[in-house]
């Protein structure tokens, strides 16, 4: 681990400020960043603390929940009103990581965690765009099991490795920024980049910019929603394919669907045309089918990986007929 | 910010480079070697350690320093007076829980933070309905809990078997 100063942030503002020294970056739970810097992959000159920053849960008048970047994971996933109104996102929290890790890890910091391409990892022996722009990268025709099928480019097939992610994806997440500029929101959609040129990009946030809170907006029928993370054992483990999904069937017809998918692109991926073509539609196996094949029309699997194609549809597919069998007949509201 | 971090109840100077992981700080600066480390990059659970009180954590993947002001509990902080086993340790002995015993201090610092969890109510992926605050602690519970944390030696049966005779029948432990 290369040498660093360490602060602990006493409010945004003074995290923001201290942000903005040179090669700083801000730290929340560690369980990646720390990671990462001992295998010298980051290397900043300081760190800010601002895991003690805005750690509330908040449930706003207008329906909306606001959480604190610092919030700790389990700290979601056991909040009553993420359980009951939103329990998708508690079902993929619960989904990630370990027991110790989510009492460790921040959303803000899950939001930000890095992939886990192998190659990425490897310093000395793999090239990587990621970790060293324009090297080249030997993950394309190395061993890509676990890489992209969505989005990718030929400078990297890497894919973005965080469970609530995919959920805050589905759910229309909207992430609370505040920089040396002033303070934004940006969809958590479109926070993470596809990779294009330029796969070191990796966020569309500023250089010294500080992720404050993620707004779930008031989505009631969420309340019908559903997680499932497929991977090579059954706990403690990176989603080969996950899916997240909330359903409201109304006479037998869909009136709203969210679907996004993890474990097969640089971002979590929402996949809105199959949104499109199942809204307004029966809510039948075989149109549950037709969109999941439409939002895999596109994917371009590489020689390890093939597999998660299909296991993408049918994984949708077996998420929507799950909440199909939960969906009261007259549609939440 | 505060300088010193208690660890088993004494506050204790932080190191004075903030690379030191706590696994570090704990074993090589306070030769608390009861602490294991395993994989050191977070994905084998023998240096888990409990931070004020209850909230188990990943010690290696943990700088000492952000621990400044809060209170740390390693194995060696469980025993009891006059030297007695904490009724896990007991109950790991009579379940043969462990083999080699390296990963030990890890289980059973994770089954204590996985304890209070279920006494909160914290749902796992298995929980069926997360409306429930009283979840049952059974087998599959347990193990899924008790994933982050592994045993190489295939002591499973006796550590999920000793985690759940605390769980269910937790004996009151001295103050």
């Amino acid at each position: 681990m290369t040498p660093f100063t360490f602060a602990r942030a006493a409010d945004v503002p003074d995290a923001v400020r201290l942000g903005a020294l040179p090669e700083a970056k801000y730290l929340g739970g560690g369980t990646n960043l720390v990671d990462l810097m001992r295998e010298t992959i980051e290397k900043p000159a300081s760190l800010v603390d601002v895991s003690g920053l805005s750690t509330s849960i908040e449930e706003r008048p207008d329906g909306s929940l606001l959480i604190g970047a610092g919030a700790r994971n389990t700290a979601v996933a056991e909040h009553r009103a993420v359980r009951t109104r939103y329990p998708l996102l508690t079902r993929a929290i619960v989904a990630g990581a370990s027991a110790q890790i989510r009492n460790m890890a921040t959303v803000g910091g899950n939001i930000l965690q890095r992939t886990r391409c192998a190659y990425f990892y490897d310093d000395d022996g793999a090239r990587c765009n990621k970790r060293s722009p324009g090297q080249g990268c030997d993950a394309i025709d190395g061993f890509n099991r676990i890489h992209a099928i969505l989005g990718a480019s030929d400078a990297c097939v890497a894919t973005h490795p965080s469970d609530m992610c995919v959920a805050l994806a589905a759910l229309d997440a909207i992430v609370h920024l505040q920089g040396p500029q002033g303070m934004r929101t940006v969809p958590l959609t479109e926070l993470h980049r596809l990779p294009e040129d330029h796969p070191e990009l990796e966020t569309l946030l500023a250089p010294g910019e500080l992720i404050t809170a993620v707004e779930l907006p008031a989505l009631p029928f969420a309340a019908n929603s559903a997680y499932r993370k497929v991977r090579d054992r059954s706990s403690y483990a990176f989603a080969l394919v996950s899916v997240a999904a909330a359903l409201e069937v109304d006479g037998g017809i869909v009136r709203d669907v969210r679907l996004a998918l993890g474990g097969v692109a640089h971002k979590p991926w929402r996949a809105a045309k199959a949104e499109a073509m199942l809204r307004g539609k029966p809510a039948t196996a075989d149109n549950f089918r037709a969109a999941a094949a439409a939002e895999l029309a596109d994917a371009k699997p590489l020689r390890d990986n093939a597999f998660k194609v299909g296991l993408a549809q049918r994984t949708m597919v077996a998420v929507l007929e799950s909440l199909l069998g939960t969906s009261s007949s007259g549609g939440k509201s | 910010m505060p300088m010193t971090i208690s660890i088993n109840g004494a506050e204790t100077p932080l190191p004075d480079d903030p690379r030191v992981s706590l696994l570090d700080f704990l074993r090589e600066h306070l030769q608390l070697s009861g602490t294991k480390k395993g994989c050191n990059q977070g994905a084998c659970g023998a240096c888990t350690v409990l931070v004020d009180g209850d909230q188990r954590i990943l010690s290696c993947l943990a700088l000492a320093v952000q621990y400044a002001g809060r209170a740390i509990t390693s194995i060696e902080g469980l025993s009891q007076e006059h030297g007695a086993l904490h009724p896990l340790q007991q109950a790991f002995v009579e379940h043969d829980g462990f083999q080699c015993g390296y990963c030990t201090p890890g289980q059973i610092c994770s089954a204590i933070g996985m304890a209070a969890e279920l006494e909160r109510g914290v749902p796992s992926y298995v929980t069926g309905d997360l409306a429930v605050i009283a979840i049952a602690p059974d087998h599959e519970e347990v193990r899924e809990r008790m994933s982050g944390n592994l045993c190489r030696c295939g002591a499973y049966n006796g550590i999920v078997a000793a985690v759940m005779e605390h769980v269910n029948e937790p004996v009151r432990e001295t103050p």
